[in-house]
């Protein structure tokens, strides 16, 4: 028996580093066996057996929505590899420092035959503590790449001023309070910042927090939780992304399916193109479980999860990040379905 | 108390099939001169008879085989395309020099063609290769019956290639990815798989287009009858049998099913005289159904009935083959177990 191959999409703009990453991670003495499929030969400084081209072949699907890409060419090359099975037990799929992250993300949800036998584990986004701040600025594609991240490598840090840092960090912040960050030097992260990460499964989705300086490797090497509070007052500037905002709702109570459902699936298949991810843990009226969903622009993945514990508030959270979001719209449409208005 | 599925099934044809295990995945079955050979996924070529493995692809994975009486065509995601003649011996085809081998086709002629991406090669009996480079990446080949034309299948419809001559090929069009691509018999049609678990099909004559949908699965195998009368398809829990009698193909027609049981159905090839359909499925059984009546012989019992797995490790029958005249069918399955049946 065995289980499904996990899949980490490697993202990151031009010259953030992200050939440093991958070199790193196949370097490190870790037990795993990896194949990788990258866009360009010839920049990895590891010899593996399982090293496979890509032609970023993305194709709209036939089913009307017209977000809903895929990469045609990851479908073909993860049934080839299949033909490999039990000589890799993970797979790194590198993207183009253009390239958006939703096609690849988005073939781990449409086509059947991928989703058999592997799952999407994590969106890495490598970016140059340097130059992001520019980029967001110019580059839409660096843009995406933050907003869609699970996991931040915010690299080159030795390059910068603290103050600059810090203002870097604020921007993407003001993108994507939700990814891991981790600030580093030459992509000095932990493996497991990287790997294992679990980020789509329904089964990992916890809690809903913006992780804000919940992770920082690079000062305090073994300090855990506990201490984090104090760095909300460590002079993060608050920024506004004109373009690309994340939102976040909450009903202080339970949500009547029978209206959230129909709302989450109008509002995705409406607004599908400009949201990037969505996530939720909502408490449903009358049921004992956390329901649990996550999207990537149209699709949708979402089931009841574990029992609400008896000492967790039944509460409903709803997370969007996007580009040009409604916020009214969206925050009266959800509170409009919480099952007791009145609370 | 529900009958065990074997008391179902006639199960006549069980004692004339021998088993053994092939060592790899199996990715295609068939006959070379006469003698039943495997391909498998770790690169080598099984003669089964003599036990004698041939090294075809020795640092790769063969991708796809094609086997016919003269000899066995293999590409690997080590880049090449590689012939191995019934004495054992190998010659190297192609290399497309650091790209995975996406699709391959052969002729009775000796004519080979394959693609690497959007390149595509068209090699001919005498051993000239011409290239073409197709709009998008090409995922499924077949050459027409009648003069040295090849097909190819690319996202948004099919190319119709002459490789001889210089003119753009003809394009049959329609939206979407197209995957694995067949030509009937007589040449009349083209019928492609394509990722939304439909079937596309054209009348090649006037390009006209027929859809047949309904599968919850993917397409992978396809069978004409000895006749070109029927398309046998895999991709649903029966055999999807499709009717070709007419100049008009199955526009407007239901197809029949035939082998319905829980599980997908994943190889089918059709009888080379009889309007018989050897079918395989995702559990690992095999059966032969009669296409007249739907009467069905067991001929490899696999998971036991109700047994669940993950789709990751289920048994697929992954290759299906009849010798010339009929009388042995030779399976093998993704497990690496494998068989052949003789009929009396």
């Amino acid at each position: 028996m065995s289980e499904k191959i996990p899949v980490t999409v490697l993202t990151g703009y031009l010259g953030a580093g992200k050939t440093t990453l991958l070199n790193r991670i196949l370097s490190e003495d870790h037990g795993h066996k990896f194949a990788v499929i990258v866009n360009e030969f010839g920049e990895i400084g590891i010899d593996n057996d399982l090293i496979v081209g890509a032609d970023e072949e993305v194709f709209e699907m036939n089913n009307g929505c017209i977000c809903c890409t895929v990469r045609g060419d990851l479908i073909r090359i993860i049934e080839g590899l299949m033909r490999r099975k039990g000589k890799f037990d993970a797979i790194i799929v590198e993207t183009t420092g253009l390239a958006d992250p939703a096609p690849v993300a988005q073939t781990f949800f449409v086509d059947q035959d991928v989703q058999d036998q592997a799952r999407l584990d994590a969106v890495v986004t490598v970016a140059d503590a340097k130059w992001l701040s520019d980029r967001l600025r110019d580059a839409p594609e660096a843009k995406n790449q933050i907003a869609f991240a699970d996991v931040i490598i915010l690299n080159k840090m030795d390059l910068v001023s603290p103050e600059e840092l810090r203002e870097v960090e604020a921007r993407i912040r003001a993108i994507n309070p939700y990814a891991k960050l981790h600030k580093t030097s030459r992509c000095a992260v932990p493996l497991d910042a990287v790997l294992g990460r679990n980020a789509f499964d329904l089964d990992r989705i916890l809690e809903i927090e913006p992780s804000f300086l919940e992770v920082d490797d690079h000062d305090h090497h073994g300090h855990d939780h506990g201490h984090d509070h104090a760095h909300h007052d460590h002079g993060l500037k608050h920024y506004h992304d004109e373009e690309m905002q994340s939102f976040a709702f909450q009903i202080d109570g339970e949500v009547d399916p029978a209206r959230f459902m129909p709302w989450i699936n109008l509002i995705v298949q409406r607004e599908g193109p400009s949201i990037l991810r969505s996530k939720g843990i909502l408490a449903f009226k009358d049921e004992d479980k956390r329901f649990v969903f996550q999207g990537v622009h149209m699709i949708l993945d979402g089931d009841l999860q574990r029992q609400w514990r008896p000492d967790e508030k039944r509460v409903s959270k709803i997370v969007f990040i996007g580009r040009n979001l409604k916020e009214d719209d969206l925050r009266s449409g959800f509170m409009a379905c919480a099952a007791n208005p009145a609370s | 108390m529900q009958p065990e599925f074997d008391d179902v099934y006639d199960t006549s044809l069980v004692g004339s099939v021998s088993q053994f295990n092939a060592g790899a995945q199996v990715v295609a079955a068939g006959f070379l001169a006469d003698k039943p050979v495997l391909a498998l996924a770790d690169g080598n070529i099984l003669f089964v008879e003599s036990s004698q493995r041939i090294a075809a692809h020795p640092d790769g994975a063969i991708l796809l085989a094609h086997i016919d009486d003269q000899r066995v065509v293999t590409g690997g995601d080590d880049s090449r395309v590689v012939a191995t003649r019934p004495d054992g011996s190998t010659i190297e085809i192609g290399n497309e020099k650091g790209r995975w081998i996406d699709a391959l086709t052969v002729r009775s002629d000796g004519a080979i063609a394959w693609s690497a991406g959007k390149h595509v090669r068209a090699r001919d009996s005498r051993g000239a290769v011409k290239t073409h480079e197709a709009p998008t990446s090409v995922r499924g080949l077949g050459f027409l019956p009648k003069g040295y034309r090849l097909a190819m299948s690319h996202y948004n419809g099919v190319s119709l290639w002459f490789p001889n001559t210089e003119g753009t090929p003809d394009v049959l069009k329609w939206q979407g990815s197209h995957l694995d691509l067949t030509i009937s018999p007589d040449g009349l049609f083209c019928i492609t798989s394509m990722q939304e678990n439909a079937l596309h099909g054209w009348r090649i004559s006037d390009k006209k287009d027929m859809r047949m949908t309904g599968y919850p699965g993917k397409t992978r195998s396809f069978s004409f009858s000895h006749d070109g009368q029927w398309l046998a398809t895999s991709g649903a829990d029966a055999c999807v049998v499709w009717p070709f009698q007419t100049k008009d193909g199955p526009m407007g027609k239901p197809p029949r099913e035939c082998g319905v049981r829980p599980f997908k159905v994943s190889q089918v090839a059709f009888h080379p005289e009889a309007p018989v359909i050897a079918i395989g499925y995702e559990d690992g059984w095999i059966l032969l159904c009669r296409l007249a009546d739907g009467a069905e012989l067991l001929v490899r019992a696999g998971l036991a009935e109700g047994k669940e797995l993950s789709p990751r490790n289920r048994p697929s029958v992954s290759a299906l083959a009849w010798d010339k005249t009929g009388h042995r069918l030779l399976f093998g399955l993704e497990t690496g177990e494998a068989g052949i049946l003789t009929l009396g």
